[in-house]
Protein backbone atom coordinates (compact mmCIF):
# COMPACT_ATOMS: atom_id res chain seq x y z
CA UNK A 1 0.00 0.00 0.00
CA UNK A 2 1.43 3.57 -1.25
CA UNK A 3 1.33 6.05 1.30
CA UNK A 4 1.88 9.56 1.16
CA UNK A 5 4.21 10.33 3.78
CA UNK A 6 7.35 12.84 4.59
CA UNK A 7 11.00 10.69 4.43
CA UNK A 8 11.87 11.40 7.98
CA UNK A 9 8.07 9.68 8.89
CA UNK A 10 8.51 6.80 6.01
CA UNK A 11 12.17 5.86 7.84
CA UNK A 12 11.02 6.37 11.28
CA UNK A 13 8.28 3.68 10.65
CA UNK A 14 10.45 1.41 8.83
CA UNK A 15 13.37 1.28 11.94
CA UNK A 16 10.19 0.53 13.99
CA UNK A 17 9.29 -2.52 11.89
CA UNK A 18 12.74 -3.73 12.51
CA UNK A 19 11.95 -3.96 16.09
CA UNK A 20 14.93 -1.94 17.86
CA UNK A 21 15.38 -2.79 21.41
CA UNK A 22 17.23 0.52 22.38
CA UNK A 23 17.01 3.93 20.29
CA UNK A 24 19.50 6.72 21.52
CA UNK A 25 19.79 10.06 19.97
CA UNK A 26 20.66 13.42 19.92
CA UNK A 27 18.88 16.16 18.22
CA UNK A 28 20.42 18.06 15.34
CA UNK A 29 18.88 19.53 11.66
CA UNK A 30 17.82 17.87 9.45
CA UNK A 31 17.73 14.37 11.21
CA UNK A 32 15.61 15.08 14.22
CA UNK A 33 12.13 14.56 12.50
CA UNK A 34 13.20 10.90 12.37
CA UNK A 35 14.08 10.55 15.94
CA UNK A 36 11.23 12.73 17.30
CA UNK A 37 8.88 10.14 14.94
CA UNK A 38 10.32 7.16 17.10
CA UNK A 39 10.58 8.33 20.34
CA UNK A 40 6.50 9.16 19.80
CA UNK A 41 6.32 5.33 19.10
CA UNK A 42 8.16 4.60 22.34
CA UNK A 43 6.14 6.83 24.62
CA UNK A 44 2.52 5.91 23.00
CA UNK A 45 3.90 2.41 23.41
CA UNK A 46 3.53 1.11 19.77
CA UNK A 47 7.11 0.40 19.62
CA UNK A 48 7.37 -2.41 22.12
CA UNK A 49 9.49 -3.63 24.07
CA UNK A 50 12.15 -0.37 22.97
CA UNK A 51 14.40 1.72 25.05
CA UNK A 52 14.43 5.59 24.15
CA UNK A 53 17.71 6.86 26.10
CA UNK A 54 17.87 11.11 25.82
CA UNK A 55 21.44 11.41 26.06
CA UNK A 56 23.45 15.16 26.18
CA UNK A 57 25.60 14.76 22.37
CA UNK A 58 26.24 12.72 19.91
CA UNK A 59 29.35 11.15 21.58
CA UNK A 60 27.09 9.79 24.00
CA UNK A 61 24.31 8.83 21.76
CA UNK A 62 26.56 6.75 19.51
CA UNK A 63 28.56 5.53 23.06
CA UNK A 64 24.98 3.88 24.43
CA UNK A 65 24.38 2.99 21.28
CA UNK A 66 27.72 0.71 21.01
CA UNK A 67 26.90 -0.43 25.17
CA UNK A 68 23.41 -1.92 23.92
CA UNK A 69 24.60 -3.59 21.00
CA UNK A 70 27.13 -5.14 23.29
CA UNK A 71 24.80 -6.45 25.48
CA UNK A 72 22.94 -8.03 22.76
CA UNK A 73 20.15 -5.02 22.14
CA UNK A 74 19.34 -4.62 18.65
CA UNK A 75 20.36 -0.28 18.45
CA UNK A 76 19.40 2.45 16.04
CA UNK A 77 20.73 6.27 16.62
CA UNK A 78 20.30 8.91 13.85
CA UNK A 79 23.01 12.27 13.40
CA UNK A 80 24.33 14.29 10.82
CA UNK A 81 26.47 16.98 10.43
CA UNK A 82 28.72 17.97 13.27
CA UNK A 83 26.86 15.26 14.87
CA UNK A 84 28.36 12.89 13.09
CA UNK A 85 31.98 14.20 13.39
CA UNK A 86 31.11 14.55 17.24
CA UNK A 87 30.74 10.90 16.92
CA UNK A 88 34.05 10.24 15.24
CA UNK A 89 36.27 8.40 18.01
CA UNK A 90 33.10 6.31 18.75
CA UNK A 91 32.43 5.39 15.21
CA UNK A 92 35.37 3.46 14.99
CA UNK A 93 35.20 1.88 17.84
CA UNK A 94 31.55 0.40 17.10
CA UNK A 95 33.07 -0.67 13.80
CA UNK A 96 36.03 -2.37 15.39
CA UNK A 97 33.67 -4.42 18.14
CA UNK A 98 32.01 -5.67 15.28
CA UNK A 99 28.99 -3.97 16.54
CA UNK A 100 25.47 -4.59 14.10
CA UNK A 101 24.77 -0.76 15.03
CA UNK A 102 22.35 0.95 12.32
CA UNK A 103 22.39 4.69 11.86
CA UNK A 104 20.77 7.11 9.74
CA UNK A 105 23.18 10.14 8.70
CA UNK A 106 20.47 13.04 7.13
CA UNK A 107 23.16 14.22 5.17
CA UNK A 108 24.24 18.17 5.86
CA UNK A 109 27.27 20.08 4.85
CA UNK A 110 29.83 20.86 7.78
CA UNK A 111 30.80 24.09 9.31
CA UNK A 112 32.45 26.70 9.49
CA UNK A 113 30.68 28.53 7.84
CA UNK A 114 27.65 27.17 9.43
CA UNK A 115 25.11 25.64 7.25
CA UNK A 116 22.20 23.29 8.11
CA UNK A 117 21.86 21.91 4.00
CA UNK A 118 22.40 19.27 1.77
CA UNK A 119 25.58 17.25 0.43
CA UNK A 120 27.92 14.89 1.72
CA UNK A 121 30.34 16.00 3.55
CA UNK A 122 29.27 14.53 6.63
CA UNK A 123 29.30 11.05 6.21
CA UNK A 124 32.34 11.08 3.15
CA UNK A 125 34.44 12.55 6.18
CA UNK A 126 34.02 9.67 7.92
CA UNK A 127 34.72 7.22 5.00
CA UNK A 128 37.27 5.08 6.60
CA UNK A 129 35.85 4.58 10.08
CA UNK A 130 35.09 0.41 9.20
CA UNK A 131 31.22 1.23 8.85
CA UNK A 132 29.27 0.19 5.66
CA UNK A 133 28.14 3.33 4.18
CA UNK A 134 24.69 2.92 2.16
CA UNK A 135 22.84 5.90 -0.32
CA UNK A 136 19.59 6.22 -0.58
CA UNK A 137 18.63 7.82 -4.24
CA UNK A 138 14.85 8.29 -2.51
CA UNK A 139 12.58 7.43 0.00
CA UNK A 140 11.19 4.33 -1.45
CA UNK A 141 15.18 3.25 -1.18
CA UNK A 142 15.69 4.78 2.36
CA UNK A 143 12.93 3.02 3.61
CA UNK A 144 14.23 -0.16 2.07
CA UNK A 145 17.83 0.22 2.91
CA UNK A 146 17.22 0.43 6.72
CA UNK A 147 15.20 -2.50 6.41
CA UNK A 148 17.85 -4.27 4.78
CA UNK A 149 20.86 -2.79 6.97
CA UNK A 150 19.69 -4.26 10.28
CA UNK A 151 20.01 -7.59 8.18
CA UNK A 152 23.29 -6.96 6.36
CA UNK A 153 25.00 -5.40 9.55
CA UNK A 154 23.79 -8.60 11.70
CA UNK A 155 24.88 -10.66 9.27
CA UNK A 156 28.05 -9.41 8.95
CA UNK A 157 28.70 -7.74 12.42
CA UNK A 158 29.49 -4.44 10.86
CA UNK A 159 27.84 -1.52 11.83
CA UNK A 160 25.27 0.29 8.80
CA UNK A 161 25.40 3.77 7.85
CA UNK A 162 22.34 4.94 5.81
CA UNK A 163 22.94 8.05 3.98
CA UNK A 164 19.77 9.76 2.92
CA UNK A 165 19.84 13.41 1.92
CA UNK A 166 18.85 15.78 4.69
CA UNK A 167 15.68 18.26 3.34
CA UNK A 168 16.01 16.58 -0.26
CA UNK A 169 14.96 13.75 1.07
CA UNK A 170 13.90 13.99 5.23
CA UNK A 171 11.99 16.82 4.13
CA UNK A 172 9.94 15.61 0.98
CA UNK A 173 6.98 14.41 0.61
CA UNK A 174 6.34 11.50 -1.90
CA UNK A 175 4.71 7.96 -1.77
CA UNK A 176 6.24 5.85 -0.50
CA UNK A 177 5.39 1.64 0.15
CA UNK A 178 6.37 0.66 3.61
CA UNK A 179 7.28 -3.50 4.10
CA UNK A 180 4.57 -4.85 6.16
CA UNK A 181 5.17 -5.96 9.83
CA UNK A 182 4.62 -9.35 9.04
CA UNK A 183 7.35 -8.79 5.91
CA UNK A 184 9.81 -7.10 7.78
CA UNK A 185 9.31 -9.93 10.32
CA UNK A 186 10.07 -12.71 8.21
CA UNK A 187 12.96 -11.24 6.44
CA UNK A 188 14.47 -10.20 9.89
CA UNK A 189 15.03 -12.51 12.52
CA UNK A 190 15.69 -11.28 16.03
CA UNK A 191 19.04 -10.94 16.71
CA UNK A 192 21.74 -13.54 17.60
CA UNK A 193 24.48 -11.61 18.72
CA UNK A 194 27.89 -13.42 18.52
CA UNK A 195 29.02 -12.55 21.66
CA UNK A 196 27.39 -10.18 24.54
CA UNK A 197 28.43 -8.37 27.50
CA UNK A 198 27.11 -10.22 30.65
CA UNK A 199 27.77 -10.12 34.01
CA UNK A 200 27.20 -13.80 34.68
CA UNK A 201 29.56 -15.19 32.28
CA UNK A 202 32.11 -12.11 32.15
CA UNK A 203 34.25 -11.56 28.91
CA UNK A 204 36.21 -8.68 27.46
CA UNK A 205 35.44 -7.05 24.34
CA UNK A 206 38.00 -4.58 22.61
CA UNK A 207 40.73 -5.48 24.80
CA UNK A 208 44.39 -3.87 23.43
CA UNK A 209 46.05 -5.16 20.92
CA UNK A 210 49.70 -4.65 20.17
CA UNK A 211 52.03 -4.81 17.18
CA UNK A 212 52.05 -8.56 16.63
CA UNK A 213 48.76 -9.03 15.60
CA UNK A 214 47.35 -5.12 15.18
CA UNK A 215 47.74 -5.14 10.74
CA UNK A 216 45.63 -8.75 11.16
CA UNK A 217 42.79 -7.48 12.76
CA UNK A 218 42.86 -4.30 10.48
CA UNK A 219 43.26 -6.62 7.51
CA UNK A 220 40.06 -8.88 8.77
CA UNK A 221 38.73 -5.72 9.07
CA UNK A 222 38.71 -5.37 5.13
CA UNK A 223 38.07 -8.64 4.87
CA UNK A 224 34.78 -8.05 6.51
CA UNK A 225 33.68 -5.39 3.72
CA UNK A 226 34.83 -7.39 1.03
CA UNK A 227 32.48 -10.05 1.98
CA UNK A 228 29.82 -7.47 2.40
CA UNK A 229 30.25 -6.92 -1.35
CA UNK A 230 28.43 -10.42 -2.04
CA UNK A 231 26.17 -10.09 1.35
CA UNK A 232 24.74 -7.07 0.21
CA UNK A 233 23.05 -8.09 -2.81
CA UNK A 234 22.12 -11.39 -1.40
CA UNK A 235 19.95 -9.60 1.52
CA UNK A 236 18.74 -7.18 -1.27
CA UNK A 237 17.35 -10.46 -3.42
CA UNK A 238 15.54 -11.64 -0.57
CA UNK A 239 14.07 -8.88 0.38
CA UNK A 240 13.19 -8.08 -2.88
CA UNK A 241 11.32 -11.34 -3.25
CA UNK A 242 9.77 -10.75 -0.09
CA UNK A 243 8.35 -7.07 -0.51
CA UNK A 244 7.92 -8.23 -4.29
CA UNK A 245 10.20 -4.92 -5.22
CA UNK A 246 14.09 -4.60 -6.17
CA UNK A 247 16.41 -5.22 -3.01
CA UNK A 248 19.18 -3.32 -2.89
CA UNK A 249 22.32 -3.95 -5.08
CA UNK A 250 25.84 -2.25 -5.00
CA UNK A 251 25.09 -0.06 -7.94
CA UNK A 252 22.33 1.06 -10.00
CA UNK A 253 22.67 1.32 -13.91
CA UNK A 254 20.49 3.63 -15.43
CA UNK A 255 21.20 3.17 -19.66
CA UNK A 256 24.72 2.66 -18.79
CA UNK A 257 25.32 -0.16 -21.15
CA UNK A 258 26.44 0.84 -24.65
CA UNK A 259 26.58 5.11 -23.12
CA UNK A 260 29.95 6.62 -24.26
CA UNK A 261 29.70 8.85 -21.44
CA UNK A 262 28.88 8.03 -18.00
CA UNK A 263 27.94 9.88 -15.41
CA UNK A 264 28.25 8.61 -11.48
CA UNK A 265 26.89 9.87 -8.54
CA UNK A 266 25.15 8.94 -5.31
CA UNK A 267 22.17 9.99 -3.50
CA UNK A 268 19.34 12.46 -4.54
CA UNK A 269 20.72 13.98 -7.37
CA UNK A 270 20.67 10.62 -9.23
CA UNK A 271 16.98 11.19 -9.79
CA UNK A 272 17.47 14.62 -11.84
CA UNK A 273 20.54 13.34 -13.59
CA UNK A 274 17.80 10.78 -14.88
CA UNK A 275 15.17 13.48 -16.20
CA UNK A 276 18.13 15.17 -17.47
CA UNK A 277 19.38 11.82 -18.91
CA UNK A 278 16.45 10.88 -20.56
CA UNK A 279 16.45 14.17 -22.33
CA UNK A 280 19.77 14.10 -24.00
CA UNK A 281 19.27 10.28 -25.04
CA UNK A 282 15.64 11.63 -26.56
CA UNK A 283 18.19 14.16 -28.73
CA UNK A 284 20.37 11.29 -29.70
CA UNK A 285 23.21 11.44 -26.79
CA UNK A 286 24.56 8.77 -25.78
CA UNK A 287 24.82 8.88 -22.09
CA UNK A 288 23.69 6.58 -19.18
CA UNK A 289 24.25 7.45 -15.21
CA UNK A 290 25.58 4.49 -12.33
CA UNK A 291 24.16 5.19 -8.93
CA UNK A 292 26.34 4.49 -6.28
CA UNK A 293 24.20 2.87 -3.97
CA UNK A 294 27.32 0.63 -1.85
CA UNK A 295 29.84 3.29 -0.95
CA UNK A 296 31.60 1.27 1.27
CA UNK A 297 32.50 -1.21 0.56
CA UNK A 298 33.36 0.30 -2.57
CA UNK A 299 31.78 -1.92 -5.48
CA UNK A 300 34.95 -2.00 -8.23
CA UNK A 301 34.20 -4.93 -10.21
CA UNK A 302 30.04 -3.39 -10.35
CA UNK A 303 31.30 -0.04 -11.21
CA UNK A 304 33.76 -1.42 -14.16
CA UNK A 305 31.29 -3.87 -15.60
CA UNK A 306 28.81 -1.01 -15.86
CA UNK A 307 31.10 1.06 -17.12
CA UNK A 308 32.74 -1.53 -19.88
CA UNK A 309 32.27 0.30 -23.20
CA UNK A 310 32.42 3.79 -21.70
CA UNK A 311 34.64 6.59 -23.32
CA UNK A 312 34.49 8.97 -20.41
CA UNK A 313 32.76 8.79 -16.77
CA UNK A 314 31.74 12.37 -14.83
CA UNK A 315 31.94 11.74 -11.00
CA UNK A 316 29.43 14.16 -9.60
CA UNK A 317 30.23 14.58 -6.33
CA UNK A 318 28.48 16.33 -3.32
CA UNK A 319 31.76 17.29 -1.01
CA UNK A 320 34.89 18.20 -1.27
CA UNK A 321 38.51 17.53 -0.30
CA UNK A 322 40.26 21.09 0.26
CA UNK A 323 43.84 20.48 -1.36
CA UNK A 324 43.23 17.41 -3.70
CA UNK A 325 39.47 17.94 -4.55
CA UNK A 326 38.03 14.18 -5.48
CA UNK A 327 36.91 11.80 -2.55
CA UNK A 328 34.69 9.38 -5.03
CA UNK A 329 36.44 9.82 -7.67
CA UNK A 330 39.42 8.54 -6.22
CA UNK A 331 37.83 5.24 -6.10
CA UNK A 332 36.17 5.08 -9.43
CA UNK A 333 40.08 6.05 -10.55
CA UNK A 334 41.02 2.94 -9.25
CA UNK A 335 38.33 0.70 -10.32
CA UNK A 336 38.77 2.05 -13.36
CA UNK A 337 42.19 1.66 -13.71
CA UNK A 338 44.19 0.72 -16.58
CA UNK A 339 40.80 0.94 -18.77
CA UNK A 340 41.79 3.87 -20.75
CA UNK A 341 38.25 5.76 -19.58
CA UNK A 342 39.13 9.85 -18.87
CA UNK A 343 37.58 10.84 -15.55
CA UNK A 344 37.14 13.79 -14.63
CA UNK A 345 35.05 15.61 -10.81
CA UNK A 346 32.31 18.01 -10.51
CA UNK A 347 31.44 18.99 -7.33
CA UNK A 348 27.81 19.76 -7.11
CA UNK A 349 25.41 20.76 -4.67
CA UNK A 350 27.45 22.02 -1.42
CA UNK A 351 25.86 23.25 1.42
CA UNK A 352 22.31 22.71 -0.38
CA UNK A 353 23.09 24.93 -3.44
CA UNK A 354 20.23 23.07 -5.96
CA UNK A 355 21.72 20.79 -8.65
CA UNK A 356 19.35 21.51 -11.56
CA UNK A 357 18.96 20.03 -15.04
CA UNK A 358 20.60 22.97 -17.31
CA UNK A 359 23.42 22.78 -15.16
CA UNK A 360 24.00 18.59 -15.62
CA UNK A 361 23.55 19.30 -19.65
CA UNK A 362 25.59 21.34 -19.61
CA UNK A 363 28.02 19.33 -17.53
CA UNK A 364 27.39 16.38 -19.79
CA UNK A 365 27.55 18.11 -22.98
CA UNK A 366 31.28 19.81 -22.03
CA UNK A 367 32.41 16.61 -21.42
CA UNK A 368 30.99 14.75 -24.64
CA UNK A 369 32.85 17.47 -26.14
CA UNK A 370 35.69 16.78 -23.88
CA UNK A 371 35.90 20.50 -22.87
CA UNK A 372 34.78 19.53 -19.07
CA UNK A 373 38.23 20.25 -16.97
CA UNK A 374 39.21 17.18 -14.84
CA UNK A 375 38.08 19.17 -11.83
CA UNK A 376 35.10 21.61 -12.28
CA UNK A 377 32.69 23.23 -9.58
CA UNK A 378 28.99 23.18 -11.21
CA UNK A 379 27.53 26.63 -11.39
CA UNK A 380 30.31 28.29 -9.59
CA UNK A 381 29.62 32.37 -9.23
CA UNK A 382 32.98 33.20 -10.94
CA UNK A 383 32.60 36.97 -10.42
CA UNK A 384 32.82 36.27 -6.68
CA UNK A 385 35.21 34.80 -6.57
CA UNK A 386 37.27 37.04 -8.21
CA UNK A 387 36.17 39.56 -6.15
CA UNK A 388 37.45 37.81 -3.22
CA UNK A 389 40.40 37.02 -4.40
CA UNK A 390 41.69 40.60 -5.45
CA UNK A 391 40.45 41.70 -1.85
CA UNK A 392 42.70 39.09 -0.44
CA UNK A 393 45.80 39.66 -2.79
CA UNK A 394 45.43 43.19 -2.49
CA UNK A 395 48.36 44.49 0.05
CA UNK A 396 47.88 45.29 3.25
CA UNK A 397 47.61 49.05 4.06
CA UNK A 398 46.23 49.95 0.75
CA UNK A 399 43.70 52.84 -0.18
CA UNK A 400 40.47 52.65 1.92
CA UNK B 1 3.57 17.54 -14.91
CA UNK B 2 2.29 20.32 -12.90
CA UNK B 3 4.42 22.42 -10.68
CA UNK B 4 2.92 24.72 -8.08
CA UNK B 5 5.35 27.21 -5.51
CA UNK B 6 4.34 28.48 -2.53
CA UNK B 7 5.49 31.65 -1.27
CA UNK B 8 4.63 32.88 2.03
CA UNK B 9 5.98 34.30 5.53
CA UNK B 10 7.74 31.79 8.04
CA UNK B 11 5.14 30.86 10.43
CA UNK B 12 1.78 31.39 7.60
CA UNK B 13 2.41 27.47 7.08
CA UNK B 14 3.49 27.46 2.88
CA UNK B 15 5.31 24.45 3.99
CA UNK B 16 2.25 23.35 5.31
CA UNK B 17 0.30 23.90 2.14
CA UNK B 18 2.87 22.16 -0.08
CA UNK B 19 3.02 19.22 2.31
CA UNK B 20 -1.12 18.80 2.16
CA UNK B 21 -1.05 19.90 -1.76
CA UNK B 22 0.84 17.00 -1.96
CA UNK B 23 -1.01 14.51 0.25
CA UNK B 24 -4.88 15.47 -1.33
CA UNK B 25 -3.16 14.88 -5.34
CA UNK B 26 -1.94 11.45 -3.88
CA UNK B 27 -5.61 10.74 -2.24
CA UNK B 28 -7.43 11.71 -5.77
CA UNK B 29 -4.68 9.26 -7.09
CA UNK B 30 -2.03 11.42 -8.71
CA UNK B 31 1.79 11.16 -7.71
CA UNK B 32 3.06 14.04 -5.51
CA UNK B 33 6.41 15.60 -4.44
CA UNK B 34 6.24 18.31 -1.76
CA UNK B 35 9.19 20.18 -0.53
CA UNK B 36 10.37 23.39 1.41
CA UNK B 37 12.65 25.67 0.00
CA UNK B 38 16.17 25.63 1.22
CA UNK B 39 16.38 28.92 2.53
CA UNK B 40 16.33 30.27 6.36
CA UNK B 41 13.60 29.10 7.91
CA UNK B 42 12.59 31.74 11.10
CA UNK B 43 8.99 33.70 11.63
CA UNK B 44 8.30 36.45 9.01
CA UNK B 45 10.87 35.71 6.82
CA UNK B 46 10.20 34.90 3.07
CA UNK B 47 9.84 31.18 2.35
CA UNK B 48 9.21 28.85 -0.34
CA UNK B 49 7.71 25.46 -0.85
CA UNK B 50 7.00 23.98 -3.96
CA UNK B 51 4.78 20.77 -4.98
CA UNK B 52 4.74 19.01 -8.04
CA UNK B 53 1.58 16.84 -9.26
CA UNK B 54 2.21 14.22 -12.77
CA UNK B 55 0.59 11.16 -13.45
CA UNK B 56 4.12 8.77 -13.54
CA UNK B 57 6.90 9.01 -10.53
CA UNK B 58 8.75 12.32 -10.13
CA UNK B 59 12.32 12.32 -9.88
CA UNK B 60 12.97 15.74 -10.50
CA UNK B 61 14.39 17.33 -7.33
CA UNK B 62 15.45 20.52 -8.58
CA UNK B 63 13.47 23.30 -7.31
CA UNK B 64 10.18 24.43 -9.31
CA UNK B 65 11.51 27.58 -11.66
CA UNK B 66 8.81 27.38 -14.09
CA UNK B 67 5.75 27.15 -12.25
CA UNK B 68 1.88 26.28 -13.35
CA UNK B 69 0.76 28.08 -10.29
CA UNK B 70 2.17 30.38 -7.84
CA UNK B 71 0.36 30.66 -3.92
CA UNK B 72 1.06 33.62 -2.32
CA UNK B 73 0.11 33.49 1.35
CA UNK B 74 1.03 37.08 2.29
CA UNK B 75 0.67 40.05 -0.25
CA UNK B 76 3.50 42.44 1.27
CA UNK B 77 5.41 39.76 -0.42
CA UNK B 78 4.30 40.89 -4.18
CA UNK B 79 6.81 43.90 -3.51
CA UNK B 80 9.64 41.78 -1.44
CA UNK B 81 10.29 38.84 -3.55
CA UNK B 82 9.94 38.15 -7.60
CA UNK B 83 6.89 36.07 -6.70
CA UNK B 84 6.10 35.65 -10.26
CA UNK B 85 9.48 34.81 -11.34
CA UNK B 86 9.93 31.90 -14.16
CA UNK B 87 5.67 32.09 -14.34
CA UNK B 88 4.41 29.68 -17.19
CA UNK B 89 2.46 31.78 -19.60
CA UNK B 90 -1.12 30.77 -19.07
CA UNK B 91 -0.11 29.88 -15.63
CA UNK B 92 -2.38 31.05 -12.51
CA UNK B 93 -1.61 32.78 -9.40
CA UNK B 94 -3.36 33.06 -6.36
CA UNK B 95 -3.85 36.07 -3.87
CA UNK B 96 -4.10 36.09 -0.49
CA UNK B 97 -5.70 39.62 -0.44
CA UNK B 98 -8.69 41.36 0.58
CA UNK B 99 -8.58 43.58 -2.02
CA UNK B 100 -9.55 42.92 -5.65
CA UNK B 101 -6.84 42.30 -8.44
CA UNK B 102 -7.35 45.24 -9.70
CA UNK B 103 -6.35 47.36 -6.60
CA UNK B 104 -2.31 45.25 -6.27
CA UNK B 105 -0.55 47.17 -9.74
CA UNK B 106 0.11 43.69 -11.09
CA UNK B 107 -1.11 45.43 -14.65
CA UNK B 108 1.73 43.59 -16.18
CA UNK B 109 0.81 40.27 -15.35
CA UNK B 110 -2.80 40.83 -15.88
CA UNK B 111 -3.06 43.24 -18.89
CA UNK B 112 -0.66 41.11 -20.99
CA UNK B 113 -3.02 38.16 -20.27
CA UNK B 114 0.16 36.12 -19.15
CA UNK B 115 -1.91 34.69 -16.10
CA UNK B 116 -4.64 34.13 -14.35
CA UNK B 117 -5.20 35.99 -11.03
CA UNK B 118 -7.12 35.45 -8.54
CA UNK B 119 -7.81 37.35 -5.24
CA UNK B 120 -8.91 35.18 -1.79
CA UNK B 121 -9.72 36.94 1.41
CA UNK B 122 -7.51 33.89 2.71
CA UNK B 123 -6.78 35.50 6.27
CA UNK B 124 -10.16 36.86 6.92
CA UNK B 125 -12.20 33.69 6.17
CA UNK B 126 -9.29 31.59 8.72
CA UNK B 127 -9.97 34.29 11.57
CA UNK B 128 -13.82 33.97 10.86
CA UNK B 129 -13.65 29.57 10.69
CA UNK B 130 -10.66 29.49 13.66
CA UNK B 131 -10.05 32.14 14.97
CA UNK B 132 -6.29 32.41 14.08
CA UNK B 133 -4.47 33.92 10.80
CA UNK B 134 -3.42 31.26 9.11
CA UNK B 135 -4.55 31.34 5.74
CA UNK B 136 -2.46 28.25 4.11
CA UNK B 137 -5.11 25.62 4.31
CA UNK B 138 -7.68 28.06 3.09
CA UNK B 139 -6.02 28.78 0.07
CA UNK B 140 -5.90 24.90 -1.13
CA UNK B 141 -9.42 24.94 -1.27
CA UNK B 142 -9.03 28.49 -3.81
CA UNK B 143 -6.48 26.34 -5.39
CA UNK B 144 -8.56 23.28 -6.16
CA UNK B 145 -10.86 26.09 -7.09
CA UNK B 146 -9.16 28.05 -9.69
CA UNK B 147 -6.94 25.35 -10.89
CA UNK B 148 -9.33 21.92 -11.13
CA UNK B 149 -5.87 20.23 -10.71
CA UNK B 150 -6.72 18.79 -7.14
CA UNK B 151 -10.34 18.01 -6.13
CA UNK B 152 -11.76 19.97 -2.76
CA UNK B 153 -12.88 17.20 -1.29
CA UNK B 154 -9.56 15.79 -1.24
CA UNK B 155 -8.11 19.48 0.05
CA UNK B 156 -10.82 18.70 2.93
CA UNK B 157 -9.92 15.04 3.54
CA UNK B 158 -5.85 16.02 4.02
CA UNK B 159 -6.78 19.47 6.24
CA UNK B 160 -9.02 16.72 8.38
CA UNK B 161 -6.59 13.92 8.32
CA UNK B 162 -3.56 16.87 9.26
CA UNK B 163 -5.56 18.38 12.22
CA UNK B 164 -7.23 16.68 14.72
CA UNK B 165 -11.15 17.32 15.80
CA UNK B 166 -12.67 20.38 15.21
CA UNK B 167 -9.91 22.35 14.18
CA UNK B 168 -9.42 19.95 11.32
CA UNK B 169 -13.16 20.35 10.44
CA UNK B 170 -12.96 24.00 10.55
CA UNK B 171 -9.88 24.32 8.15
CA UNK B 172 -11.95 21.77 5.67
CA UNK B 173 -14.80 24.50 5.83
CA UNK B 174 -12.95 27.76 5.56
CA UNK B 175 -10.96 25.97 2.39
CA UNK B 176 -14.29 25.11 0.97
CA UNK B 177 -15.53 28.97 1.80
CA UNK B 178 -12.44 29.90 -0.40
CA UNK B 179 -13.37 27.13 -3.20
CA UNK B 180 -17.05 28.52 -3.64
CA UNK B 181 -16.24 32.31 -3.56
CA UNK B 182 -12.95 31.82 -6.41
CA UNK B 183 -15.76 29.39 -8.34
CA UNK B 184 -18.25 32.54 -8.29
CA UNK B 185 -15.91 35.26 -9.13
CA UNK B 186 -14.66 33.26 -12.12
CA UNK B 187 -18.52 32.11 -12.99
CA UNK B 188 -18.95 36.31 -12.89
CA UNK B 189 -16.14 36.71 -14.96
CA UNK B 190 -16.84 34.58 -17.57
CA UNK B 191 -20.33 36.16 -17.40
CA UNK B 192 -21.63 32.83 -16.27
Amino acid sequence: MFEQLEGSVAVAKAVARCRPEVVCAYPITPQTHIVEGLSRMVWDGSLAPCEFINVESEFAALSVAIGASATGARAYTATASQGLLYMAEALYNAAGLGLPIVMTVANRAIGAPINIWNDHSDSMSQRDCGWLQLFAEDNQQAVDLHVQAFRIAEELSLPVMVCMDGFVLTHAFEQVELPTADQVDEFLPSYQPRQVLDPQAPVSIGAMVGPEAFTEVRYLAHVGHQRALSVIPEIGSRYGSIVGRPGVSLVSPYFSAGADTVVIALGSVLGTLKDTVDGLRADGHRVGVLGITSYRPFPAAAVRAATDGARRVVVVERSLAPGGGETVTTDVRSALAGSGVEISTVIAGLGGRPIIRTSLRAMITAAEGDALEPLTFLDLDRDAIAAVLTSTSAPTGGTR
Amino acid sequence: MYEVRIHGRGGQGAVTAAELLSVAAFDAGSTAQAFPSFGSERAGAPVVAFCRIDDRPIRLREPVVTPDAVIILDPTLLHAVDVFQGLKPGGVVLINSAHPVADLGLTELTDEGRAGVVCVSATEIALRHFGRPLPNGVMLGGFAALTGVVPIADIERALRDRFAGPIGEKNAAAAREAFDSVQISHQEAAGV
